[in-house]
This record gives C-alpha cells, structure tokens and sequence, in this order.
C-alpha cells in the first residue's frame, strides 16, 4: 500500500504563491478579499507561513513557507472528531466527509498547523468563474470544516485510468495540483513507502526536517531545509 | 373526582404558609419580569434565526479563533450547574441542618442552567441540522462523546434529584392549593406521607445524593478534557480538570447566593433565608476563593517557570497583551475584592455575600474566556494575519437571551412548585432539634445514649 508525501525544499522556493493558486482553482476554494483575510475567513488550503530565517545581517531575513495540510500520520484532528468526519486513509491521506460534518470545529482548535478551515457563510463565485468550478471536488456547504485532501479525487482519477487500460498505476500518474504547478520544482510528491522513489530519498536526505516535530505528529509533508 | 382530590382531613399549613404565596398569587410584577425576560428572549431568538440562516460568517469567530462566547458560555453554564446538585448533595450528607431551606433552590439552577450548557454547544454547531450524527457516527475516542455522555447523565440524576424531595411538597400543593391539581395529582406519585413512604424517599434521596456527586465531579472534568486533551499551548495541562471542578463550585455557590438574595427580596422569605445561611455560604464561598488562587497560582506559576515559547506567547497575552484587561479583572473579582469582603465578619452580610458573588460570577466568566481564546488567538504556527476576536451583536444578543431564558424558567419554577422546601423545613422543626441534640450528646465522652440510627446510616436527614 502506498503512503502518500511530499517533499518542500525551501532552497527551490521562490515564495511565487503558484501552488496557492492552483489549490484554490483546483479544489474550487472561494475567493476572498482582504476583509475577509482580516477577519480570519479567508480559503488557503495552501497558505504561506511568514518566519524568520537564519541570518548574518542585522535583521534575520523574513521567509515564507509553504504550508498545505501535512497529513500526520498521528493526526490531532482525527482523534476529536466526534462524528468521524475526519479519518485517516489506509494510503495515509487525512481526509474530511463534508456531508457528515456537523461544524463543531474541535478539528480545527486540535490542529497544530492551523491547517484547516471552516466554512462560514455559503461559499460565493464571481459571475465568469461560477460556471468553472472543478466538477471532480464538491462545493462545501455553510458551516462545515474543509481541508487539503491531497487532491484525492486525482488519485481517484489516475487510478480509474490504470484500471481501464488494464496495468498498474505508474510513479507521477498521482500529483496534486500544487506540486504540478511549482514552476521551480521546489515540491516533489510520490510514495513514501518506495524506498526507490525521489521523495523517500529526499525526505531521508540530511536537509529534511518536520515542521513542529516535537510533538510526535509525523507529518508527511517533508520540508528541506534551504542553505546548504 | 375533585372532591375526592381534596382532603380536607389535612390540617391548613399555618406556620409556612407564605411558602405557598408565590404560586397561588400573581401580582403585576409578575408579568411585568416576564414580559421583559421575553423581549430578551426574542431578540436572542431573532440573532440565533440570522445566525442559521447565514451561517457562524455572522459571529466575530474566524480562524484562528474558532471558538469564542459560546464555548465560554458552555463552560461557564456547565460550571454554574455545580450549585445545585454537589452542594445540596454535600450538605446532606454532611447533615448539615442549615441547608434545609436552601437545598431547593439550589437544585433547581442545576437542571435550568444545564440546559443553556448544551443549548450553547448546539447554537455553535455548523450544521445543527446534524447534530444527531453524533449518535449515529458518535466516535468514544473524542472528547466531546465523553460530554455528551456525562452530561445526559448528570441532566437524568440531577433532574431525579431535584424531584425526590419535591414529591412530599407537591402532595402538600395537591391538598392544599386548587390550581393545577392535575398536574400535581399526577406528580405526588401517590404521596400520602405514610411511615413506609418516607423512609422509601429518604432512602432514595440518600442514595442519590452519593451517586450524584462523582457524575457531578465527572461533567466538570470531562468538560476541561476538551480543552486538556488536545495539544494547544496552556490547554495540555492535566491541572485542568480539578482546576474546572473547583471553578465550577467557586461560580456555582456565587450563583446560587444570588439567586437566593433575589428569591428572599421578591417574595419576602427573610425568615426562611436567613443571614446565617449567607454567612454560612460566604464562609464556604471564601475557601473556594481560596482554592481557585491556589490552582490558578499553580497554572500560571508552572507555564511562566517552564518558559515554553508556544506557551510563554499566550501567558504574555493574559499578563500584559490583548486580554490582560481581562485577566486582571478576573483576578480582582475572583480573589481580591471578595475575600476582602467575606474575610471580614462584618462584611459577610447579605449584601456583601452578594456584592462578592457577583463579582464571582463575571470574574468566572472572564476566566471561561481567557481559558478559550488566548490559546487559540496564537497558533503555534507564526499567522499572516493578526485576527483579534470581538463578539458581534449576535453573540451578545443570544448571552443576553441565555441569562433571560434561566431566569425565566426559574421564575417560572416558583410559581408551579415551592422554592423552599416546606416538608423538610416542618421536619426540622418537628423532629430534627431533638434529634440534634441527642446526636451531640452521643459526641461527648461518658454519653449513655446510643447514637442516633440516621448517624450510621448517614443518609436522609
């Protein structure tokens, strides 16, 4: 069984926010504005973490870092879940059941990363892109909690097609939409479980590191560190 | 059939008499409190109908901050609930024979607030409409399933627990009063007053007020876990639950010392509520005071000397940052103003008690929401945007309404059901003097007489 990660290597990133975009265009993610972004209602399923770098100069260089949800494989937020909305699949991927959600955001408190989001009025589109929505990932309703699914619904894809050719499905079929959009090939996705494959090597490279690691989450989303 | 519901055998109740008054007279007053309940009721009804329409968007929550007031009201609801049932329960055990004249009313804020408790945890649902998937997807290995457990049963015990002793006073309504015999035909249960009935009921009351104090010792606990057992920065304490317990008394005696002052004042009950009982309660509210310094010492002291980053960032929010306002009131109105006041003997006075149980009350509801909100207004993760959390008028209105509605329901309770219990008061004045005294006297060295049957038993009283 595959073990679906990713590897961010913070030395490639430009900080363009090209996986941002692609998220929201993918998973049909409401645009907001900055009043809604001050509010805290704004849809980042990949947002940008500002931090403080390594530094010689007099001020430590302000960084950005991409943050989608890491898919613990020790996830705080499936453990509170009153209702099993929020699961972890047998491939790994944290996942959310929209249409059994009952909004009470315990989720969202339990997560470490702030990873996750709730939907606080009826989701809304402009007049042109209404009529473009993703049809393969289903618009929330008010008042449930989404997140980064790992473009599952891809994964379904990529499978559905190995199967009616008849083979089995090849390394790169499954990408999510961010890693295919990152113009410098900062991220790189496959199956952690391949010791053969380019994210295991880099995620047991010297450079990788967990973001908060101490808390014994083990994220599967590998960050590798920039400067070396 | 009425005439056979009337027992004129019975002898009139001269001596407590006034305890009937409230329910069979209705002056003005009466409509003027309700009518001005309901006009807060419906405004909160009106801000909760907004809120289902257009969704939490219309709260001040958003992210990070995904709990505020009603998560503070749940804890501070539930906490209030406390009162009744632990306090009434404790002072029976203890055969503590001042308590009869306050263990009704006592009772009664249990089951009445318990319901704003798991009303507010609904109001801040996303999608009420599912709330039953909790049973039928219901996961134990959440914490908020060990609520809805512990608190279904503290609703069922205590709801019992405030009927057993209410069986004897609504017999007494039954014969003594003609308004709604029916329904109170049908809740004596039968209740004649026989030798066999009583011992039957104080044997139940007995039993009950054991069990109820672990449950009621369990909701306070398990309503800290959902709090303690996730991994949020000055969340993750196992101080949590005795430290919620302990609040949960604190605001409960505060709560039940003024509604007993507004139960004296309206209905003139100054031979019934004494100043002895507010000193009494002042007395017991000053060694929680005392203990909820001591736990809320323990907290901040372990966080400052541990110096944790994620924690020290929230500790500094509560000490001098957005909630240090907050904070420091709380501090004052928990531990400052009211020792000050129930210290001092000629202080704890009726109106000192209460002056310091208000105080109580909104320092126990700033510690509800210093506990929520700073932990989540800094995520361990740096935020691009710095969302500062401020209740809107929806959130207001329906606190408003909450506070309304327990008033409402607990006028309303007073005017069905005497708010003082009138059988064990007539009980203490017949039979428990000689029985006092004959207990203590089995206390001193060289006494002959045997110790009273209730002393071992040590129930019903």
């Amino acid at each position: 069984m595959a073990k679906w990660g990713m590897t961010i290597d913070l030395d490639r990133c430009t900080a363009c926010q090209g996986c941002v975009t692609a998220c929201q265009l993918e998973n049909n993610l409401p645009p907001t504005g900055p009043k809604e972004a001050h509010a805290g209602r704004n849809y980042t399923w990949m947002e940008m973490i500002p931090f403080e770098g390594e530094g010689e100069r007099p001020k430590p260089i302000e960084r950005l870092l991409p943050r989608p949800c890491l898919h613990c494989d020790n996830p705080p937020c499936v453990k509170v879940c009153p209702v099993g909305a929020t699961f972890k699949n047998e491939e790994g991927i944290v996942g959310q059941i929209f249409t059994r959600c009952i909004g009470c955001r315990y989720c969202t408190t339990a997560c470490p990363y702030t990873a996750r989001y709730f939907n606080w009025v009826t989701p809304e589109w402009p007049e042109p892109m209404e009529d473009h929505l993703n049809p393969d990932v289903s618009v929330r309703s008010k008042g449930v909690v989404e997140k980064c699914t790992l473009c599952h619904h891809r994964l379904q894809n990529a499978r559905d097609q190995a199967r009616a050719e008849d083979r089995p499905m090849r390394p790169g079929e499954y990408t999510p939409a961010c890693v295919e959009a990152c113009p410098t090939s900062a991220m790189q996705f496959g199956d952690l479980s391949d010791p053969e494959s380019d994210v295991s090597k880099l995620a047991h490279s010297r450079r990788a590191y967990k973001l908060l690691e101490d808390l014994g989450t083990e994220p599967k989303v590998i960050y590798l560190r920039e400067g070396e | 059939m009425s005439a056979s519901a009337r027992r004129p055998a019975k002898p009139p109740l001269t001596e407590d008499a006034i305890l009937l008054e409230p329910i069979l007279h209705t002056g003005p007053k009466f409509y003027v409190t309700v009518a001005a309940l309901l006009s807060v009721i419906s405004l909160g009804v009106y801000a909760y109908i907004t809120q289902y329409q257009e969704g939490l968007g219309v709260t001040g929550l958003g992210r990070p901050v995904y709990w505020g007031f009603y998560i503070t009201n749940f804890v501070f609801f539930i906490g209030i609930s406390h009162a009744g049932t632990l306090i009434s329960a404790i002072l029976r055990i203890v055969g503590a024979e001042w308590r009869r004249t306050i263990t009704r009313s006592a009772e009664v804020i249990t089951v009445m607030v318990i319901l704003f408790g798991v009303g507010n945890i609904l109001i801040d649902l996303g999608r009420p409409d599912r709330m039953l998937n909790v049973i039928k997807f219901g996961r134990l290995e959440s914490p908020l399933l060990w609520d809805v457990c512990s608190i279904t049963v503290y609703l069922t015990m205590s709801t019992t627990y405030l009927y057993l002793p209410l069986i004897p006073d609504i017999a007494i309504l039954r014969d003594h009063t003609n308004k709604y015999t029916w329904l109170y035909r049908v809740l004596a249960l039968g209740w004649t007053g026989t030798p066999r009935q009583h011992k039957v009921l104080e044997f139940l009351i007995g039993i009950m007020a054991i069990i109820v104090i672990p449950v009621a010792v369990s909701v306070h606990t398990v309503v800290s876990f959902v709090f303690a057992m996730t991994i949020q920065p000055m969340w993750h304490s196992a101080i949590f639950g005795p430290y919620f317990v302990v609040g949960a008394i604190f605001s409960g005696i505060a709560a039940l010392i003024c509604a007993m002052a507004l139960i004296r004042w309206v209905y003139g009950l100054g031979e019934y509520l004494k100043d002895v009982h507010f000193n009494n309660l002042g007395l017991l509210l000053l060694v929680m005071c005392f203990a909820w310094g001591y736990f809320t010492g323990s907290e901040f002291l372990t966080v400052f000397y541990g110096n944790e980053p994620a924690h020290m960032s929230i500790f500094w929010m509560k000490f001098t940052g957005p909630y240090a306002v907050h904070f420091w009131t709380m501090v004052a109105t928990c531990f400052v103003i009211p020792v000050a006041i129930l210290s001092n003997k000629r202080t704890r006075t009726i109106l000192g008690t209460v002056i310091a149980s208000l105080c109580i009350n909104i320092g126990m509801y700033l510690e509800r929401f210093i506990i929520v909100v700073p932990s989540l207004s800094q995520p361990r993760l740096p935020h691009a945007e710095n969302v500062v959390y401020s209740p809107t008028w929806v959130e207001w209105s329906i606190l408003a309404a909450c506070f309304a509605a327990f008033t409402l329901l607990y006028v309303l309770f007073t005017k069905l059901f005497p708010i003082v219990s009138i059988w064990e008061v007539q009980e203490g004045r017949e039979n428990s003097v000689a029985e006092v005294t004959e207990r203590i006297q089995s206390y001193l060295p060289n006494a002959h007489t045997p110790a009273p049957e209730r002393d071992k038993v040590g129930v019903g009283q």
